[in-house]
């Protein structure tokens, strides 16, 4: 039962992951890299690696692919002017797909020792575990990655925002404390004679 | 070779799982047709008028007739014989799978959801991570009509629909991590059991901040009223399902409230004690009024339900620029804040909510 279903998934990765990089409209491409997240979060179910593979979806189905997704449909590609690189892009393209692959290799096939996934009882908790892990022996590797994304933040809004002069802002603080007063006037006139 | 008699445990697990999905599915659609009526008789009643009060039966042979009772299925067998409108120079595929990949998770959240003490489809140890997962990926549902529709207003509504989503969705995020911190457990059941005691220990009262902010972002997330601008006929015709018709609308419509109801029974789970009795504890508690049981989460769960109703007759649309003030400049400052001192508490075994610790 297992196995169907490790298979089953294996195979929707694989074309998500096929159609991600063949696939020519970029929203297709989009989407189909959410499948292919959506199909290896189930695999890491099947490893009770529950935490983890929920985190996968929450994090970039849920937050990331949505901003991915956000930008790529308001740009309008023109789908010819891409392919007009291929041909001059090829050789870089090639040669760090190259490297990719040996690197991968090399992990692959260098003689480690077989490293069987640890499958933990289902009443133990894997969320609780990472957390003590994480808090308490790797707790200075995760304040620095921690720190790291936001200086990463921080610098990405700081290069992309431009103060504009000519922006209108509303002060919402102000809206709110507006009375009666400041802008309406009652104002009392004697009635008109009748001619 | 795989054993004759394994291959029936496993026909057997499945059946007994699909009949437990089918008892949880079928009420929830009867509530959701009855949900929509219920919310045009009563957002009727408060701008008095009657509502719905043409197709109807008797509810109870021989009482007053209930006019309009029937109106959910009128409208279901309307909106099935109405014609589905394809745009030109729409994406036809993404156009027809965008419904059902905002109506999927809508059910597919309320597997984990505890009716009473093991009343639960799936009793899985991330009960809340799951929920918060099915609620951030229905909003591709949204994003994907806006786009596939191929028309300016349905695109406008899916991008101010995402945009809002993301935003209220880490204000929602901390409350919950703020309930996970109280209780100790991502287990629905478990946060539930957590409040057992009384009225005082549920966790509206420790965590009142966090509950307040939690409704409201539930509100923006489900884009309700007053913070239906994904919508905003005012403005954008009708948003991202603009260009929608027939069942494939219906569709759109049946999630919108199904998650409505899923937020309120999260709202009921996390902070007012699931299926605890509030008489528990008091003088009551003995009688039959202190019995825990569905029955308390159905009534508390519908408070919320007709809290959204009351919404929608009651206030104003938000502007869209202090939509995302009120999200990201005072709900996340104040989780925040709540977090770090609820935290304390908890160290502190503060009676009567922490004293495990």
């Amino acid at each position: 039962m297992i196995k169907f279903t490790f298979y089953f998934f294996s195979i929707i990765l694989i074309f998500a992951a096929m159609r991600l990089i063949t696939v020519r409209n970029p929203v297709h491409a989009a989407l189909f890299l959410v499948l292919s997240f959506f199909s290896s979060a189930s695999i890491w179910l099947l490893l009770h690696a529950e935490f983890l593979a929920i985190a996968l979806i929450l994090v970039y189905v849920g937050a990331v692919m949505v901003l991915f997704l956000f930008v790529v449909m308001m740009l309008d590609i023109n789908v010819t002017m891409i392919r007009d690189g291929f041909a001059r892009y090829m050789p870089v393209a090639t040669l760090v797909g190259v490297v990719i692959l040996v690197e991968m290799g090399l992990v692959i096939f260098s003689h480690l020792p077989e490293v069987q996934p640890v499958v933990m009882a289902a009443d133990v908790s894997n969320t609780k575990m990472l957390g003590q892990v994480l808090y308490t022996i790797y707790v200075y590797p995760f304040e620095i990655a921690a720190v790291i994304l936001l200086v990463a933040m921080v610098a990405a809004i700081a290069l992309t925002h431009i103060p504009r002069t000519r922006m209108k802002y509303q002060t919402p603080s102000h809206q709110v404390n507006v009375r009666r007063q400041d802008r309406v006037r009652l104002v009392k006139m004697p009635t008109e004679p009748k001619d | 070779m795989v054993d004759m008699s394994t291959f029936i445990d496993v026909a057997v697990y499945l059946g007994i799982i699909l009949i437990k999905i089918l008892v949880l599915v079928f009420p929830l659609f009867i509530v959701v047709a009855y949900y929509t009526l219920a919310e045009r008789k009563i957002i009727g009643y408060m701008q008095v008028r009657v509502g719905p009060n043409r197709v109807g039966f008797d509810a109870v042979p021989g009482l007053r007739r209930i006019r309009g009772l029937g109106q959910p299925i009128a409208d279901a067998v309307k909106l099935m014989f109405k014609e589905i409108v394809i745009p030109t120079n729409a994406n036809v595929f993404l156009f027809v799978i965008a419904p059902v990949l905002s109506f999927a998770p809508a059910i597919a959240a309320w597997a984990v959801i505890p009716f009473d003490d093991g009343w639960v489809v799936a009793d899985i140890n991330v009960g809340l991570l799951y929920l918060l997962a099915m609620t951030s990926i229905s909003v591709y549902g949204v994003i994907i009509a806006g786009w596939a529709s191929n028309s300016k207003y349905a695109f406008l509504g899916s991008i101010r629909s995402a945009a809002q989503i993301i935003s209220y969705e880490i204000a929602m995020g901390f409350t919950l991590v703020g309930v996970v911190l109280a209780a100790g457990s991502l287990n629905l059941s478990d946060i539930v059991m957590a409040q057992k005691g009384s009225l005082i220990h549920w966790y509206w009262l420790p965590l009142f901040p966090l509950f307040i902010i939690y409704f409201i972002s539930a509100t923006a997330e489900t884009n309700r009223a007053p913070f239906d601008v994904a919508e905003g006929e005012s403005e954008i015709v009708a948003g991202f399902h603009t260009e929608y018709s027939g069942m494939l609308f219906a569709v759109f419509f049946l999630a919108e409230y199904a998650n409505m109801i899923l937020v309120s029974a999260l709202a009921v789970i996390m902070f007012l004690g699931g299926w605890l009795s509030p008489f528990e504890g008091t003088i009551l508690g003995e009688t039959i009024l202190g019995q825990h049981g569905i029955v308390w989460f159905l009534l508390k769960t519908s408070i919320f339900m007709l809290l959204f109703l009351w919404f929608r007759a009651t206030f104003p649309r938000y502007r869209y620029d202090q939509i995302m003030r009120l999200g990201w400049k005072i709900f996340i400052p104040i989780t925040l804040v709540w977090i770090v001192v609820e935290a304390a508490a908890v160290l502190a075994n503060l009676p009567p909510w922490f004293v495990e610790g």
